[in-house]
């Protein structure tokens, strides 16, 4: 879940990171009292989830109070890429010497931390690393550990920082690997990182996204932001594909056959198991296949739950087949999920044989499931062949395989 | 009295099926509601819930022996027994 900036400014600000003695509101009339207060010049930030502020509009420079409130009236009736502004962030204008970025990141396949430093900010730091990747400093860190003030030096001693500017980043960067590990998230950075004429650090601008299931465990973070349970805030609204998917799944209480994502491809999924579907969504996009959905069953779904789910995918414009694949189940019956997916083909009017690219799903009332699956003449496998393989057939089938 | 699903064909005894207390048996027992009862206490087999048969048996296990048959349509007309 991501954090507004004036969210995330706070967060980096309880974590002893000295920010700007910025101002959030959602009133213009406020947004020149904090200007106000600024006593110089502000610049107004739009409060949007979404990138390119600066380009949209979104983000102005006052010299006055006035100013100020008359650039805050326009932001707050300017729509940014979909998205109405939460409220707009008056920040005094600081007198930058230097930008620099810091940033910590959850690396999924080393499953640590990294922390990421450049003494060139401002920019996206995948820009930086692509254009002078020498720049730009990297290193894991444990998340269990404690964390040593050598590990950030050593992070930002590596792209020439030294002296004064290398002991004053130090803390920063360590507290901002640290906030990342005590608040569970997925991306914390600091971008740009301001060194002032005095040689001190500010924070200019701050993203943070949070895993979302660990917002249980910050209620009180959460809380104190002013960020209510029902606020989701994805990246953007459900499509009707996605909210058919939530009906299907509402339909009865056995099991799960939904959180559909909606994609554009044209080999539609019908995935699950403890992790099954990630594991699968990954295989058969690596395989060079192009899902049309993700989704997600499990915990022994009914048959017409199974079937409504299916039928949505089997319309979904664009899908030519779909694929049925699960890691080995013991909650879910195989015969159940076999009679939903082969019974939506057939009310649909297709054959399951050919609509169905490959059903691969083994565990619990196999025998029964691949009996029903043989009548049919759908291409099944058992638990001999991978989840990997299953997905690379399935691809193959629909005629989009790699070599 | 017979009803077919895709999967599952349940047949009961037209004896049977006009029997209350057997209807209401078989209305409690099964998990996924294939039975009910009509408005004269007779059994009556749901279509709709036919195919969510999870061959659990206890509507077999309710029935006099040899009143009901569960019929798997998919294995050849296997009689579940």
């Amino acid at each position: 879940m991501r954090f507004f900036e004036y969210e995330a400014r706070e967060v980096v600000k309880r974590a002893g990171i000295p920010v700007t003695d910025y101002g959030f509101t959602t009133d213009a009339a406020e947004a020149r009292e904090i200007a106000q207060r600024i006593d110089g010049p502000t610049v107004i930030k739009s409060q949007v989830l979404s990138g390119g502020r600066m380009k949209a509009g979104g983000v102005k420079f006052a010299d006055t109070p006035e100013e100020a409130e008359s650039h805050a009236r326009e932001i707050l009736q300017l729509e940014i890429a979909g998205h109405m502004p939460r409220g707009v962030l008056v920040d005094p204008k600081a007198e930058v010497e230097q930008e620099y970025y810091a940033g910590v990141v959850w690396d999924g396949i080393r499953k640590q931390p990294v922390m990421i430093f450049s003494p060139v900010g401002g920019i996206d730091i995948e820009q930086v690393a692509e254009e002078q990747p020498e720049k730009v400093g990297r290193r894991h860190f444990s998340n269990i550990l404690p964390l040593s003030d050598f590990e950030a030096k050593e992070v930002i001693a590596a792209t020439g920082v030294t002296g004064s500017a290398l002991n004053k980043l130090v803390p920063i960067v360590k507290r901002l690997a640290q906030l990342f590990v005590e608040n569970d998230m997925v991306l914390a950075e600091i971008n740009p990182l301001g060194r002032l004429a005095d040689g001190s650090f500010v924070a200019l601008d701050a993203h943070m996204d949070i895993e979302n299931e660990a917002r249980g465990r910050h209620k009180k973070l959460l809380a104190d932001l002013g960020v209510g349970d029902e606020e989701t805030r994805q990246a953007r609204e459900a499509t009707p594909f996605e909210l058919a998917g939530e009906e299907v799944d509402s339909q009865d209480h056995r099991g799960v056959a939904g959180n559909v994502t909606e994609f554009d491809g044209n080999l539609g999924l019908v995935i699950g198991a403890g992790g099954g579907s990630l594991t699968l969504f990954d295989a058969v996009r690596a395989h060079g296949g192009k899902p049309a959905n993700y989704c997600e069953i499990g915990g022994n779904p009914s048959v017409s739950k199974t079937c409504g789910l299916a039928k949505l995918v089997l319309q979904k414009p664009g899908v030519e087949q779909i694929a049925v694949m699960m890691s080995i189940v013991s909650n879910t019956r195989v015969d159940i999920v076999a009679r939903g997916v082969i019974k939506a083909c057939l009310e649909l009017g297709h054959d399951p044989g050919e609509k169905i690219a490959i059903f691969r799903i083994p565990g619990a009332w196999e025998e029964e499931g691949f009996k029903i699956l043989e009548k049919y003449g759908v291409d099944y496998a058992d638990r001999s062949v991978s989840l990997n393989e299953a997905a690379r057939r399935a691809v193959e089938k629909i005629g989009g395989a790699s070599a | 009295m017979r009803k077919d699903g895709t999967f599952i064909a349940v047949a009961v005894e037209d004896g049977a099926a006009a029997d209350a207390e057997l209807a209401r048996k078989l209305t409690e027992a099964c998990p996924v509601d294939i039975f009910a009862q009509g408005a004269g206490g007779e059994l009556e087999i749901v279509q709709d819930n036919l195919d969510e048969c999870v061959l659990c048996r206890l509507c077999l296990d309710a029935s006099p022996p040899n009143t009901l048959s569960v019929i798997k349509l998919y294995d050849g007309d296997a009689v579940l027994a």
